[in-house]
């Protein structure tokens, strides 16, 4: 498994080696289906649109439409306006979504297809919408992919209709539609009205009522969309996947917004809660308080079995930035924190994290598992914390590995579970005490092999 | 079969140039196929007598990618073989694509058949990409002319064509075979030009005099040659016709630096123009 990874690190700028993120269009169609009776549609060739529909069914474990452009060696010559104008036409008629939302691809953004005047010159029949956003898989990664798509949102129908609405604005961040429903429950328990999006519960995670739904139940209501610039505040999670959604609400419609940590951990969430509570004057309600609580409590009960371990994290830049602060909370060590999308502020921020702590790691933005694995050879820690793509890893270096991220394509029911809020920071604790033990009980010898721990 | 790329700044004369050309060489009997890598597609219009060629790309927009080579390729003057790539309108789609895709769709219909003499790629302006470089990209068109006048923007265009020659020189296996000159009548143009392809290492292979007669023959839709056979100008492009057929001077180019170029337009003197 992995043989031949080298020991020794070198500074490759030529290669990327098992790459730590995906496409940008995976980003923007995961978004899309956060809207409610919404079909994405990615302007590029069918192999483009077949693999992100793939990649997303793989995680999910639940079908994932979207339409394409289907380029063909003409498209790519004169250009995607035709295809787009006859895709508008043929979807609206077949398919009858409320909404499409349009990605690019890397062969649309070169050959420079002008996607707004395609759109506007589209026959859109009354009361349908189309939007769309500029993916090209050759900057960023799926997370820019998700972030720009969540800014079209913001730019094709957020209104100010000088109306407040007494809302606040919760964009999510690149989660599982779990993680989403546990921040929409914290919310109610909080008494809050509030529109999240995009939100991808009862979408992607949608139960099986015996007959199938092209659009079913969940997503963000269009008209709550364009209600979003009448809020009175945006809360924008995770930097990398909302920053520019919240930053578009401000400049477009004047809604102030407030950049705050993934919900991941006690500090984070505490810090989404105290916000929450800041701009709505609510207070925290007890059965909160007592999750709260109850994590203290967990924290202290299971604290022998990770305090002190040393462990590495990868994936996506706000979920790892989160997951490192918790681990930190918790009293484990991070030795390597990376992430495959690129961005220097993923650097300076965890960095900031550790010096305060007193942990010295490696830190890495625009990274792949192939440096991970280096990093792993020349020093080894207790337990890694990724996405699948760890597992290889795991193998060859024989370190526990505990799935956390995307993409989870090798294990269930992931993505109907919280790792945000109190009860996710329970569950990942559990998840993280769980492998540990297991491990233990995996190395004991007869005579040490426990049946209290 | 020779394959010949023409390449040189806009507005130069390549098609004129290659059109009076080939007729020049058409009259000595050459099988010769035109290929026009410009999607205006008006690099055959002289051959074809002013006959509007329908394009690869539009016939493959239109008809799908069942074409047959009857439906692009016409036989010209001499029996000259017209091919148009075509592309898409200005400011759409990507035209460097389409000529990949045109030529590709050539060489799987057959249009190179074994009795040809010549092929003739003529390109627009710069190769401002991969795609206007595919004539010169794997072992299509070994030789490459660039036309060339007087005029620094010529010339400055010219170097940095050269630029992307040696670059495929390494790989592709293409030569330069020389600069063409269509006259300007700027002072000290042949001394100039001269100067300039020994400088890159090349020759000028042919200066073509300026003279009204090639107007007069464009506006009736014809070459030179076919139009008025005995004027001075169809005797001018016979011989870049000879001297195009029995040229064996093929270099790697080595282009200039600025700074040497201007050097080179300094001593001849043209800046002050």
């Amino acid at each position: 498994m992995l043989n031949y990874t080298p020991r020794e690190y070198t500074e490759r700028k030529a290669i990327v080696i098992n790459p730590a993120k995906t496409c940008q269009p995976i980003g923007a169609m995961y978004a899309a289906l956060g809207i409610h009776k919404c079909l994405p549609h990615s302007h590029g060739s069918q192999g483009c649109c077949s693999y992100h529909r793939m990649h997303l069914s793989r995680h999910f474990r639940d079908p994932i439409v979207a339409s394409t452009s289907s380029f063909t060696e003409g498209a790519a010559v004169f250009g995607g306006g035709s295809n787009l104008k006859t895709a508008v036409k043929n979807i609206f008629a077949i398919y009858d979504p409320d909404i499409i939302a349009v990605h690019t691809t890397c062969l649309s953004e070169t050959i420079g297809d002008d996607l707004p005047t395609y759109i506007r010159e589209a026959k859109v029949p009354e009361g349908k919408i189309v939007i769309h956003a500029n993916t090209p898989s050759y900057q960023g990664s799926h997370i820019t992919g998700f972030s720009n798509m969540v800014m079209g949102m913001v730019k094709y129908l957020s209104q100010n209709s000088g109306a407040p609405n007494g809302k606040i604005n919760i964009i999510p961040g690149f989660v599982n539609p779990g993680d989403m429903r546990e921040i929409k429950r914290i919310l109610k328990a909080l008494g809050v009205d509030f529109i999240m999006f995009p939100d991808t519960s009862g979408v992607v995670d949608a139960p099986m009522t015996g007959s199938y739904e092209m659009y079913p139940s969940g997503g963000t209501r269009i008209e709550d969309l364009i209600d979003a610039g009448n809020s009175m505040a945006t809360l924008a999670l995770g930097s990398f996947a909302s920053t520019a959604g919240a930053e578009e609400l401000r400049k477009k419609v004047k809604v102030r917004p407030t950049v705050l940590h993934t919900p991941i951990g006690v500090g984070a969430t505490d810090q989404l809660l105290m916000a929450v509570s800041r701009v709505t004057g609510q207070e925290i309600p007890p059965e909160i308080e007592e999750e709260r609580g109850q994590v203290i409590d967990i924290m202290v009960d299971l604290h022998d079995q990770y305090q002190g371990k040393e462990v590495a994290i990868f994936g996506d830049p706000d979920i790892v930035i989160a997951m490192t602060a918790f681990t930190l909370e918790m009293g484990m060590i991070p030795r390597y924190v990376l992430t495959g999308t690129p961005g220097e502020a993923f650097e300076r921020e965890v960095n900031a994290m550790l010096t305060t702590a007193g942990v010295e790691a490696k830190v890495k933005a625009s990274g792949d598992l192939f440096t991970l694995q280096q990093w792993l050879k020349e020093k080894p820690v207790d337990l890694l914390i990724g996405n699948t793509y760890g597992k290889l890893i795991a193998r060859a270096e024989d370190i526990p590995l505990v799935r956390v991220g995307f993409p989870i394509l090798d294990r269930g029911v992931h993505s109907y579970f919280p790792v945000v809020g109190y009860k996710g920071a329970m569950r990942l604790i559990e998840m993280i005490s769980n492998t540990l033990l297991e491990r233990q009980d995996r190395d004991a010898l007869d005579e040490d092999y426990e049946l209290i721990m | 079969m020779r394959q010949i790329a023409i390449y040189g700044k806009g507005g130069i004369g390549k098609s004129t140039t290659t059109q009076n050309l080939t007729a020049g060489l058409g009259e000595m009997g050459k099988h010769i196929m035109i290929v026009g890598c410009d999607p205006k597609a008006d690099s055959t219009r002289l051959v074809l007598g002013g006959l509007a060629q329908k394009s690869v790309l539009d016939t493959l927009r239109e008809e799908g990618e069942e074409v047959e080579l009857d439906s692009i390729l016409k036989p010209g003057v001499f029996g000259i073989r017209c091919v148009e790539s075509g592309g898409p309108e200005p400011g759409v789609g990507c035209a460097g694509r389409g000529i990949i895709t045109s030529i590709n769709m050539l060489e799987s219909l057959g249009a190179y058949t074994s009795d040809l003499d010549y092929v003739f790629y003529d390109v627009l302006g710069d190769v401002v990409c991969g795609g206007f470089a595919m004539p010169i990209r794997e072992g299509k068109a070994q030789e490459i002319y660039i036309v060339a006048s007087g005029e620094m923007m010529a010339l400055y265009a010219a170097n940095n064509i050269c630029k992307g020659v040696q670059k495929y020189a390494n790989t592709g296996g293409c030569r330069l075979g020389g600069i063409i000159c269509n006259s300007r009548k700027v002072d000290g143009e042949k001394e100039l030009l001269e100067a300039f392809a020994q400088e890159l290492g090349s020759q000028l292979i042919y200066f073509v005099p300026r003279d009204n007669m090639v107007q007069r023959a464009e506006i009736n839709k014809s070459t030179v040659i076919a139009f008025e056979p005995e004027c001075d100008q169809a005797a001018a492009y016979r011989g870049l016709a000879n001297a195009i057929d029995s040229n064996d001077m093929f270099v790697v180019p080595k282009p200039m630096v600025q700074d040497r170029l201007e050097e080179i337009l300094m001593e001849h003197g043209i800046l002050d123009i």
